[in-house]
């Protein structure tokens, strides 16, 4: 039995997008390998993501328990590997969000299972699985094989379409969780969401991304996006010099995204930022240095000063 | 209260090295690349450089390879490590073969706190420390960080970003997540991976690097150690990515809002 078992994540009750995506490359894999689809939820209060799962037609296993509430790979690995076992899973897969980057090694360990991680595609033939993935900061794609019984993998979310809907809705089953919470050297503390109007990252249709030329003031970035309802990014460089929060890091250490508009301002193209973005569907390039990296990645070029250039940029867009 | 501290090295290609796949797509081109210690291990080292300034101990750190992997541990003990372990192997490596070595040196020399790069950035594949925490049943804090940027005083001041709890039993880790910073107690002993805001590496001083001479570098084969040697994720083909075209550079904001609205209709 090769069954496909895809670890999806919820917030506050709701599927997260990643996930979708995650079940997508479930379903293309339990297509090529003949297996049977299924996905676990772990969680407290998991909501309507259970039905949003089976309605692709996969078994769920919903774990809730208190111990699960807070993602602790410590309490949520073992859960994993239990639900692997109990359905056969050859293939153990989730989305590379922080949470599926945490939690899916740990798994995959006590599942004795190899790993591909950020795979971009399934290559190979037929039941021979390769998995394609970025190494050397997206400089290179490799075609992996793992050789182990259970073979874990997490998918790049841009790379893959989601889920689509089945005719006939999967079963729910509830999952029996044994958690010692005595036994857990882990103990949640806290959380801080840094808290935003815009939209996310991952999810956004339109980003607008500052760099080092932004000298630190990402005032200018931040009002286009506002205009334009778009979320706010940065490079490496910036995120590093303090001149905007690591969670606006785009790139292949930060954030991968793929929106319909990417706006590079002062970004002067690292590989390792394009590796995050050059997934988007248009890229606009403003800056100062008509030699930079980033213009030979652009739909669309501008040579000029991003002070001068946004600000216009904004007025314009504000009077259409 | 002193903590025993195990670090690793890994030596990987420079990342300011340009990697170039070869032709018949068996490997990355090695003429005219340099290398050194992973970036995300040198921040593991700082990491544990300052808890020992902080609270005293001791700062192992190992590293799997040839002869060359002495060179990053070497680098490691001029920044101020105290001794080093060579896991001498030459075959290919992979996390499953890696944490199961790194777990034999954690049993030898249990140490109170392993601190580990999040990933390297040859394979990028960011698993060791998690594989690792499993086999030994330990508390994970992947993805380290801190609160205060680069340029903030606790920086400058050299501060650990990883606190210790005044019963020196817990540490409590500040995590990068997706949306925000999550913060974890941990039972010692723990696995910790660190991630790149955590802090900015030290540099070698002479005299670092003259005392690094004379410190105590244990040379063990991996082949020793009763671990499966096997690597079980097989690189089959390497390819370089399909780059994207570049477009066209427009005049002035006027030609790039008509082009985006009637060219590429994203507006």
């Amino acid at each position: 039995m090769t069954s496909v078992l895809i670890v999806a994540e919820q917030a506050g009750g709701q599927l997260k997008k990643s996930s979708q995506s995650a079940v997508g490359a479930g379903q293309q894999l339990a297509a090529r390998t003949g297996g049977a689809l299924h996905v676990a939820l772990l969680g407290k209060g998991l909501g309507a993501a259970a039905e949003r799962l089976a309605a692709t037609g996969a078994t769920v296993h919903v774990a809730e328990h208190d111990a699960l509430a807070h993602g602790i790979a410590e309490a949520a690995a073992p859960v994993i590997a239990q639900i692997a076992r109990a359905c056969g899973a050859a293939y153990v897969g989730a989305a590379a969000t922080s949470g599926g980057k945490d939690v899916l090694p740990r798994a995959a360990a006590l599942l004795d299972a190899a790993m591909a991680s950020e795979v971009l595609a399934f290559a190979g033939d037929g039941d021979q699985v390769l998995f394609r993935r970025p190494m050397w900061a997206g400089n290179v794609v490799a075609d992996v094989e793992l050789t182990t019984p259970v073979k874990a993998f997490t998918i790049r979310p841009t790379e893959f379409a989601p889920a689509a809907p089945a005719a006939a809705p999967g079963e729910v089953k509830a999952v029996a969780v044994r958690v010692d919470e005595a036994a857990l050297g882990t103990r949640f503390v806290a959380l801080d969401e840094v808290s935003s109007e815009r939209p996310e990252l991952t999810d956004a249709r339109r980003i607008i991304a500052g760099g080092r030329g932004t000298r630190g003031d990402f005032k200018e970035i931040e009002a286009l996006a506002d205009t334009m309802g778009a979320a706010v990014g940065a490079s490496r460089a910036a995120t590093d010099a303090g001149f905007a929060p690591a969670d606006w890091q785009v790139g292949q250490t930060g954030k991968v995204v793929a929106p319909e508009l990417y706006i590079a301002a002062g970004i002067s193209g690292a590989i390792q930022h394009l590796a995050g973005m050059k997934g988007s569907k248009v890229i606009v390039a403003i800056n100062k240095d008509p030699d930079a990296p980033v213009f030979q990645v652009a739909d669309y070029g501008l040579v000029g000063d991003l002070f001068k250039v946004l600000p216009e940029l904004r007025a314009k867009l504000s009077s259409r | 209260m002193a903590l025993k501290i195990l670090v690793t090295a890994k030596r990987v290609e420079d990342p300011e090295s340009r990697i170039r796949v070869r032709p018949d797509g068996s490997g990355i081109v090695t003429e005219g690349v340099s290398y050194k210690m992973n970036p995300f291990d040198e921040i593991a080292v700082e990491e544990g450089l300052r808890l020992k300034e902080s609270h005293g101990g001791e700062v192992i750190v190992a590293s799997i390879g040839g002869d060359a992997a002495q060179i990053e541990l070497r680098a490691a003990l001029a920044m101020g490590a105290d001794r080093g372990v060579l896991l001498r192997h030459d075959g290919p490596l992979d996390p499953v073969v890696v944490s199961s070595l790194l777990a034999k040196v954690v049993e030898q020399e249990r140490p109170d706190l392993v601190l580990l790069g999040k990933q390297s950035i040859d394979d990028d594949q960011n698993q060791v420390g998690q594989y690792l925490a499993a086999r030994l049943g330990l508390p994970q804090g992947t993805f380290a960080s801190k609160q205060e940027s680069l340029e903030s005083e606790a920086e400058q001041k050299k501060q650990p970003g990883v606190k210790l709890a005044a019963d020196g039993k817990r540490i409590r880790v500040m995590r990068e997540v997706d949306g925000g910073l999550e913060t974890l107690d941990l039972a010692l002993p723990a696995v910790v991976t660190v991630d790149l805001r955590l802090n900015r590496p030290r540099f070698a001083s002479l005299p670092g690097i003259m005392k690094a001479k004379k410190k105590e570098l244990k040379d063990v084969p991996a082949a020793s150690l009763g671990v499966d040697l096997t690597p079980r994720v097989i690189i089959r083909r390497l390819a370089e990515p399909a780059l994207r075209q570049g477009g066209v550079k427009v005049a002035d904001v006027d030609e790039l809002l008509q082009k985006l609205h009637q060219q590429a209709k994203v507006l």
